[in-house]
């Protein structure tokens, strides 16, 4: 029992990752129709947004202490970030050490930014042309996304380190009534699963509880119409990218401590995101949710020693192969609505 | 000739030509100049590179192409082409013969198998499954296959495949030599032929992968001539329409996927026959997104597009990854000061290592503007010579559009 739970939890995060990425991949599909494969891109440009924080909040001022010489005699140089002469020592330095949190309003502004210069600048001119061009499309646009983010930071992963407070991990197991040391879990996973409950809980109440979300949505099911009534539909769908790039973004920023960044992890991510997205139904929001963890915690217990003693190196294809297994018996996926992209 | 028309003929000698004769044409400066090391191109490793990656194209665009179902998992063949081959260096011989057969035989056996599932839906969920199938193919390759200690390491993960000296090969002759080999003719023995102060390079290798090259292309040419071809035109157009009038096209379509997949496999076995190591990250899916990358930016659909695809890429690849900043400095050179610094500055994040960037961009580039790739680039800009010609009142004689 306590080894299904572990799993479940393992699954949680990557599963959190997952969910977040295939929703916003669902937006722009079920909005604009547009296959976007640079969106693995937007979720490395989020964690490269926590990177930046933290590399600005660590700008110092080089004093020299006459006091004290480092080996060679000369005087020791004593770096002082910036932000600790700003705001006192130790409020400083607890803003530096909570750089990934505060680095989702730094990213929101930027994403959404990169969203709509996206979207105005490359995408719209692709709706006329077939799947395959907007797929192509958007991968040269990852690839030199990719490229200028390894020309900024370099080839190396960036550690990110997560808040004081959350690193290491915690019995999860004694809180819920099993003994000790059964179910140990870090913290920041179990904020990471709660962050991205709270940010899909927040796009499908913006959907459903606001009126730009009720056009939206009035959009996805026939756009035409909506047209004709007089809604500039073409402008709310371009701010629905710039939610799905900021959803995508806030992913990658919390997802840094995790994974320490580097300029391939969209390109890592994006594949399997594409094929949480079929599993779940092109074009269905919750059917991306759902498939997002239902995948990664598959992959959790398929990574689990006991089956892979049965069955070899299943946790390396078990999605792979739940996505073939689904597309060929069940082509809208598993909440796709009737007639979406159903070849 | 050759059951070919007049002007495929023509196509196919050109080819011919520009492939027998490649050591002259990519070495046009002279040895030990500085433009040489730049810009020459006749050296055995980047020759063949270009055909191989030719033969590999034109398969890709056999599918692609004519049928316009756009597989994002080729790369797999390539992979399982190479390790096929390897085996057969391992068991065997190092006789390439034997290897590039069952390369292309294991290959086809694979296309068929992963072609027979994927062609059943069409569009993106076509995509997604090869792109899943090749996945799965080289995270199994990574992993299980490739674990030295398992009793099934088929692939040697990390390290890659090569042969060892302890390896049984039940066929090896004392008097062939110990790399790869065509019944004694070594593939790395080049002849060298000096000329004032030039040098040129023939490369077996390069002559028999050429070789095959032109046979790949004569076969894609008739490919695209034939009824068959039609018939992968109108999938591409109208698949729908086909079926209504009672006609089943999946044996068409998936003809051209194991074809492709075989074009694929012989590639790989031919990578492999050059240098035998065969590692699994030619199996990775950004792999096979270079594959569609130099599809598309030679021509989808045209009978010569893969190969300027192929060799414009790998030509690009190998120049910008060549130039550093020591050399636009020298090339700025009659610039101020200030204004080189600063060009050279801005160049320098799209040379060397950044030559990927390069790459990205010149794609979007000819996604954006050139769907139909450098071959329509080339076509228009012979229009507009010839329309400048006849207004002139000249003749109007086309120069062969590439």
């Amino acid at each position: 029992m306590d080894q299904i739970l572990l799993q479940i939890l393992n699954g949680l995060d990557k599963g959190s990752a997952y969910a977040l990425i295939a929703l916003g991949l669902t937006l722009i599909f079920g909005t604009l129709g547009v296959v976007n494969f640079a969106h693995g891109a937007l979720f490395m440009i989020g964690a490269f947004c926590a990177v930046t924080l933290q590399r600005i909040l660590n700008i110092s001022t080089i004093t020299e202490d006459p006091t004290k010489t480092d080996f060679l005699g000369n005087p020791a140089k004593i770096k002082t970030p910036i932000v600790e002469t700003w705001f006192g020592p130790e409020v400083g330095a607890s803003i530096i050490d909570w750089s990934v949190p505060l680095a989702i309003f730094f990213a929101i502004p930027i994403m959404a930014a990169v969203g709509i210069i996206m979207e105005r600048g490359l995408i719209k001119h692709f709706y006329k042309r077939p799947h395959a061009d907007q797929i192509l499309v958007t991968f040269g646009l990852a690839i030199v996304l990719q490229e200028v983010i390894k020309a900024i930071y370099g080839a190396n992963p960036i550690p990110t380190p997560a808040p004081e407070a959350f690193r290491g991990s915690f019995d999860f197991g004694t809180y819920i009534g099993f003994e000790a040391n059964a179910i140990i879990y870090p913290y920041w996973r179990m904020v990471y699963f709660a962050f991205s409950a709270i940010i899909i809980a927040a796009v499908f109440a913006f959907l459903q509880f606001t009126t730009f979300g009720m056009v939206v949505r009035a959009g996805m099911a026939d756009r035409e119409t909506v047209g004709l009534l007089g809604i500039n539909i073409d402008k709310r769908f371009t701010i629905m990218f710039a939610i799905a790039a900021c959803v995508a973004g806030l992913a990658g920023v919390m997802y840094a401590p995790i994974n320490s960044p580097n300029y391939h992890m969209g390109m890592d991510f994006l594949v399997l995101s594409f094929v949480v997205v079929v599993v779940g139904g092109m074009g269905s929001l919750p059917g991306a949710v759902l498939a997002g963890f239902m995948l990664g915690i598959l992959e959790a217990f398929a990574s689990m020693n006991q089956v892979k003693a049965i069955f070899p190196g299943i946790d390396q294809i078990i999605i792979y192969l739940v996505a073939i297994i689904i597309i060929l018996t069940r082509p809208r996926g598993l909440m796709g609505r009737r007639g979406v992209m159903e070849e | 000739m050759l059951k070919l028309n007049k002007s495929d003929t023509l196509l196919f000698v050109i080819v011919a030509a520009m492939v027998l004769l490649a050591p002259f044409i990519l070495n046009p400066f002279p040895q030990g100049s500085s433009l040489a090391q730049m810009f020459n191109a006749g050296y055995p490793d980047l020759m063949q590179r270009f055909v191989i990656f030719g033969i590999l194209v034109i398969g890709f665009n056999i599918l692609f192409g004519l049928t316009g179902y756009l597989s994002f998992g080729h790369a797999a063949f390539l992979g399982i082409g190479s390790y096929s081959a390897v085996w057969m260096f391992k068991l065997l011989s190092m006789n390439v013969i034997p290897a590039l057969i069952l390369s292309m035989i294991v290959a086809g056996i694979f296309s068929l198998a992963i072609g027979y599932v994927s062609l059943r839906r069409s569009g993106i969920y076509f995509s997604i499954l090869t792109l899943a199938f090749a996945q799965m193919s080289y995270n199994l390759a990574y992993s299980v296959l490739g674990n030295p200690s398992s009793s099934y390491n088929l692939t040697n993960g990390e390290t890659g495949l090569q042969v060892y000296s302890n390896d049984p090969q039940y066929f090896a002759s004392s008097s062939a030599p110990d790399t790869p080999h065509l019944f004694g003719l070594a593939m790395s023995d080049s002849s060298k032929l000096d000329i004032g102060s030039w040098q040129f390079t023939f490369n077996n290798g390069y002559y028999m992968s050429g070789i095959l090259m032109l046979v790949a292309f004569y076969i894609s040419i008739r490919i695209f001539r034939s009824p068959f071809g039609m018939m992968l035109r109108a999938v591409k157009s109208n698949q729908q329409r086909m079926n209504y009038t009672g006609l089943n096209t999946k044996p068409y379509t998936l003809a051209a996927f194991v074809i492709s997949g075989m074009y694929a496999g012989l590639a790989g076995g031919l990578l492999s026959s050059m240098d035998p190591l065969a590692g699994a990250e030619r199996m990775h899916w950004t792999a096979s997104g270079e594959i569609v990358i130099m599809a598309i930016l030679g021509g989808v659909g045209t009978l010569i597009g893969p190969i300027v695809g192929a060799g414009f890429n790998e030509y690009f690849k190998n120049i910008l990854s060549k130039i550093n900043d020591g050399i636009l400095h020298q090339w700025l050179s009659f610039l101020p000061d200030g204004l080189e610094n600063f060009i050279v500055g801005i160049l320098h994040y799209f040379v060397g290592k950044g030559w990927h960037l390069t790459l990205g961009l010149l794609f979007m580039m000819v996604i954006i503007f050139l769907p139909g790739g450098l071959v329509e680039g080339g076509q228009r800009l012979a229009k507009l010579f010839k329309r400048k010609k006849t207004e002139d009142g000249s003749d109007s004689n086309n120069t062969p559009a590439k």
